[in-house]
């Protein structure tokens, strides 16, 4: 009963410690002091050193995507319409979901990392004492950065993952260009653009907020660090899967 | 240590202008941590130019009380006035104005360890005031310089041994000309010729530029050190640190925590006088 009650109080003081992060994250977006440059490095560290690994998940997705889904349209004599079935499945889901994944290992681990680190080491207690918000300093530039960076990020990937899909289409499957490229504007609608915009906004928002609540909250030396990293990790992949969920449903009776 | 040092500015704040004045006031102040009592009991008082210097066994509430005076912790009960600001009723955006009168030195310096020397001692000239670039850059050689570090500005604390962090982050403290200092032990984990090097900044400031001090530490050695010698500057400007006279001493004074509670405060030559037991097994 004990460790029940332990456990209800550790989730409810988690959760009260998210909120009030996110609380301070809105009110510092909304009066100064701003610190400008923090952010335009954010968007750099987030963004353009993101591009990498979000290239190759893009290419590579759309690629085994079509290698797969081809394969089963054969079996309907549907091949010719791998484009449309790479298209929806990268724009709606795959884009947002795996571009979300990939942001979680890549910067939601060194978020946490690095404001753990700095957690143990009182480097946070010296911002505060000399005078600096470390909300204002160090979390806002992080969360406007995935927040508007995830988005670019996911177009880019959708882009890149309908050219591997090509690749695969084309020389792999022997489904023309032309049919290629014609059907992928067939199988996209309007809606399922806006629901692929829009996911990523609240995933950037979900995988950073995380990353920067875990590593605030860091205490045990180095050993402390290291499980921030990885609870960061495990904790906004499954973020991720789970509201793309929730926010479907959403979009879903919004949209459609 | 022989460096000399330019005149800085007046003092800032309404209780540092008065000399002798109180402006840190701890009436007691109470702070547990679940069932851990770090504090019972615990009342002092700190005036303009002087230094307290906490002793106590660790996990004493030593670094919890500077921690409290910079508004880090919150204490549970008592008051504590800063500057005639009663900071336990303040918000954390309200202590901003009061931190700027606070310099903090953090055990193991705390040092900004993806900015240079020079970023992290003039961080707060540079990140939260208005000083032109040109004039904090100047203000940053100046008291790297007071430090002995000046040929270290462009270095990265990784870069830097134990010694020169701790300086560093005196330099960082010191650098916005706060009227209270607070070391968190300063030289624990230093050799005792480092620790002597820290030590002598550490009387520097607070004879050279008169800022009110807290000196915790456990370490016996440093605190009768910083109770016992003080600086002086000669015709030719240069600084030495020499035996203090009487009356230098009398300005310092210890504080020994035991239990959350104050057991003993007194100068450095009542602390050696005293018969008790406790104050006998830390000092032997």
């Amino acid at each position: 009963m004990a460790f029940t009650d332990n456990w209800l109080k550790r989730i409810a003081l988690e959760v009260q410690e998210y909120v009030r992060l996110i609380v301070a994250f809105f009110r510092a977006t909304v009066s100064p002091p701003f610190y400008r440059y923090d952010i335009i490095e954010q968007f750099d560290a987030i963004g353009v050193a993101s591009l990498t690994v979000v290239l190759l998940t893009g290419f590579f997705t759309g690629a085994v995507l079509a290698l797969q889904s081809g394969q089963t349209l054969d079996q309907f004599g549907a091949r010719p319409v791998v484009g449309r079935l790479v298209s929806a499945s990268m724009v709606k889901e795959l884009g947002p979901v795996l571009t979300g994944l990939m942001l979680t290992g890549r910067i939601g681990s060194g978020i946490a990392a690095e404001l753990g680190s700095m957690m143990v080491t009182d480097q946070i207690n010296a911002l505060r004492a000399l005078g600096t918000d470390p909300i204002r300093k160090l979390v806002v530039p992080r969360m406007l950065a995935g927040i508007f960076m995830a988005p670019v990020l996911t177009v880019i990937s959708d882009f890149v993952g309908i050219f591997g899909g090509w690749i695969v289409a084309r020389f792999q499957l022997q489904v023309a260009s032309g049919l290629y490229w014609s059907s992928i504007t067939q199988g996209l609608y309007m809606d399922d653009v806006w629901m692929g915009l829009l996911k990523p906004f609240i995933l950037g928002f979900v995988i950073v907020s995380i990353a920067c609540h875990v590593g605030l909250q860091t205490t045990g030396g180095t050993q402390g660090v290291g499980k921030s990293t990885t609870n960061a990790v495990v904790a906004g992949s499954v973020a991720v899967i789970a509201v793309d969920y929730f926010v479907t449903r959403i979009l879903f009776s919004v949209l459609y | 240590m022989t460096n000399a040092l330019t005149p800085l500015n007046t003092p800032t704040g309404p209780a540092a202008q008065v000399p002798d004045h109180p402006v840190i006031e701890f009436d007691h102040v109470q702070l547990a941590f679940d069932e851990n009592v770090v504090l019972k009991d615990v009342s002092f008082t700190l005036l303009s130019g002087r230094t307290k210097i906490i002793l106590g066994a660790s996990g004493s509430g030593k670094s919890t009380i500077l921690k409290i005076i910079t508004g880090l912790l919150r204490a549970d009960g008592g008051s504590v006035t800063v500057n005639g600001h009663r900071i336990d009723r303040l918000s954390e955006w309200e202590m901003m104005a009061v931190r700027a009168d606070l310099g903090m030195i953090f055990q193991e310096g705390a040092l900004f360890d993806s900015l240079t020397v020079r970023e992290n001692v003039g961080y707060k000239l540079f990140e939260e005031s208005n000083m032109p670039l040109d004039e904090a850059d100047r203000r940053v050689e100046e008291v790297l310089g007071f430090v002995g570090l000046g040929d270290f500005i462009d270095r990265m604390p990784s870069a830097l041994s134990g010694g020169q962090r701790r300086r560093v982050a005196i330099a960082r403290a010191m650098a916005f000309k706060p009227r209270i200092l607070l070391y968190d032990e300063a030289t624990t984990g230093l050799d005792p010729i480092t620790a002597i090097t820290v030590n002598d900044e550490i009387i520097k400031l607070r004879d050279l530029e008169e800022v009110a001090s807290i000196v915790v530490t456990h370490q016996l050695r440093d605190a009768f050190y910083v109770a016992t010698h003080m600086a002086v500057r000669g015709a030719d400007g240069k600084v030495t640190i020499v035996d203090a006279t009487h009356d230098k001493e009398e300005e310092t004074e210890f504080i020994m925590l035991r239990d959350g509670l104050i057991v003993f405060e007194g100068d450095a030559t009542d602390l050696r006088k005293s018969s008790e037991p406790y104050l006998q097994t830390f000092l032997s």
